[in-house]
């Protein structure tokens, strides 16, 4: 009896699970049909294989955009990781007091949505040339992701055993030994969870994107965006845009699903 | 006494250098934050007191007040509240359950557990661009759409998603985006439960609803009140399903969209920003009222 009700929520769970990653599996499918088949009234399971949605991607330059993508995530990344590990550090080792008020200043300011602050750095992007420039992307993406990854970071640090700490300073190590030897090898994984937290927000951004690069510095959200122009059949060559911009991100959230987890959940609660 | 002076005077030195090692820490990412956020936002203010109008470079000029007024006067701004917090709430509510149910039924040890929690996390991973435009043309669409091929199948009408039921199909596609987020922090939550306790629970003769209700949900709240802190945050700023598949169309223009149109369709700059000052303002305070409001109702269920 309790075999079988366990059964039940078994299948029941799956029906769900199945149901919520549908999408998802079908524009997988749909990438690797003909327009006709994707496009098909009776949805096709069974289809020959048709790889010519990619090959269209290749000819409308998606590469370029991938590739804009990929540097304005990665700087970001790298730059966000370099300015809040200090600042995590000076929260959750060294506290002072006017410190932590500094920590309160962090989190409001990801309250303040992005229409707070455009049209300045619009107006002087424009001003300086730098609209339409990766280098200018990159710089908005990390003023996004500080905040957050600021308030993650801190949490893994204060995870750190101050004894620890005040041992290695009596021992007589300098501030690099003590950061270098003792808090950064505790803190690693903590710092791979921001960063694949901070490059998948990078990656998937649109709004900024929209309104700030056209055609030199277009990435692959408005690319996606840009993309159905109402002629003919789209949904093969759509679907296949969207899975090769998702993949990246998909596949790294899957290996990285620990850390995603300890990211949102750990610094989340504390 | 005397022999303690010179160290607690060693000990405030220290103390003395790590206040300063501590700013000197902070002061790079605090500056950043600051040339980058929040100079801008006190430009956007000043903006928001000029009239100024791209197509119009000749005009610019001290306006006070006036974008304000027409902000206020226009009525796009309480539509578009409406829009903003109607959306931003039941997307919380609905990925809120559905990240509960999620979290309790992959809380359980089955085979292929693992598998089952890597699919449902995949539409918080997916792009949003991408989301959006999936739903709207292989999903929702009147003709190719699945959605429509299951209810004419049933033998029910089908329906224009994108453009008869917007707001639905904005909220749907969020929900769809943020249930994993729930579920992630809620079933951090749970597995952080002791197990000893529920089980202590169950040979005491409680049963699994109570056990629920009395255990479990009390030590969930911290984890669903910091999962609707951080999805309303999101959401209040939601931009993406509403470019994509309603372009603000029946009810669904959200402040960041709103702000959007004025700024880089209507080129007035003045107006505009006045719309990003009274957008930052409607955020705080719509985030600070409704956390309030839903915890009350939590609790208020969770202490009957």
């Amino acid at each position: 009896m309790k075999k079988a009700k366990a059964s039940l929520i078994t299948t029941f769970t799956w029906v769900l699970v199945f149901l919520f990653f549908f999408p998802v599996g079908w524009m997988f499918l749909n990438s690797f049909k003909s327009e006709n088949d994707a496009s098909s009234i009776v949805p096709k399971l069974f289809f020959n294989i048709d790889t010519s949605g990619f090959q269209r991607l290749m000819d409308r330059g998606m590469i370029s955009y991938l590739e804009h993508s990929l540097a304005s995530s990665v700087t970001s990344t790298l730059l966000v990781i370099a300015l809040a590990v200090p600042a995590a550090y000076a929260l959750s080792i060294r506290p002072i007091k006017n410190v932590q008020d500094a920590l309160s200043f962090f989190i409001s300011t990801r309250f303040m949505p992005a229409a707070a602050s455009i049209l300045p750095l619009y107006m002087i992007f424009k001003t300086l040339h730098v609209l339409d420039n990766v280098g200018a992307l990159t710089l908005v993406y990390a003023a996004m992701n500080l905040p957050i990854a600021v308030w993650m970071m801190r949490s893994f640090f204060s995870e750190v055993p101050l004894e620890i700490v005040e041992a290695a300073q009596i021992d007589g190590a300098n501030f690099r030994t003590e950061l270098t030897r003792v808090v950064l090898p505790i803190v690693l994984p903590g710092i791979a969870a921001v960063a694949l937290i901070c490059f998948i927000f990078s990656w998937n951004e649109y709004f900024l994107a929209t309104l700030l690069t056209s055609n030199n510095a277009k990435t692959t959200p408005p690319f996606l965006a840009s993309f159905v122009d109402g002629r003919g059949l789209f949904l093969s060559v759509l679907s296949a845009a969207s899975t090769v911009a998702a993949l990246p991100v998909i596949i790294a959230g899957w290996i990285a699903q620990k850390q995603l987890v300890r990211g949102l959940a750990m610094g989340a609660v504390k | 006494m005397t022999t303690t002076t010179p160290a607690v005077a060693s000990i405030g030195k220290v103390a003395k250098k790590n206040v300063w090692l501590s700013r000197s820490l902070i002061l790079p990412a605090l500056t950043f934050g600051i040339v980058m956020t929040q100079i801008p936002f006190l430009v956007t203010i000043y903006f928001s007191l000029l009239n100024w109008n791209l197509l119009k470079p000749g005009e610019i000029g001290f306006a006070w007040f006036k974008n304000y007024i027409s902000v206020f006067t226009t009525g796009d701004l309480v539509p578009s509240i409406i829009a903003t917090v109607g959306i931003t709430a039941s997307a919380v509510i609905l990925s809120l359950l559905f990240g509960l149910l999620f979290a309790i039924l992959l809380d359980r040890n089955f085979r292929g557990q693992a598998l089952a929690r890597t699919l449902v996390i995949t539409p918080f991973l997916i792009m949003p661009a991408a989301a959006s435009l999936i739903w709207k043309y292989s999903m929702f669409d009147t003709s190719i759409g699945i959605i429509n091929w299951v209810t004419t199948s049933l033998g029910l009408p089908s329906i224009a998603w994108s453009t008869d039921l917007p707001l639905a199909t904005v909220i749907i596609v969020l929900t769809w985006q943020f249930t994993p987020f729930f579920m992630l922090i809620l079933l951090a939550g749970l597995q952080s439960q002791s197990r000893e306790v529920i089980e202590a629970a169950s040979v005491d003769g409680a049963g699994a609803l109570r056990t629920f209700q009395w255990m479990t949900l009390p030590h969930l709240r911290q984890y669903i009140e910091i999962s609707v802190l951080l999805g309303s945050i999101m959401l209040l700023q939601v931009f993406d399903p509403v470019a994509i598949m309603t372009k603000g169309t029946g009810g669904t223009k959200t402040l960041a969209y709103l702000l959007y149109e004025r700024a880089f369709i209507g080129l007035d700059v003045g107006q505009a920003a006045a719309y990003g000052v009274v957008t930052v303002v409607l955020t705080l305070i719509v985030a600070t009222i409704a956390l309030k409001t839903l915890f009350k109702v939590f609790m208020a269920g969770g202490n009957r």
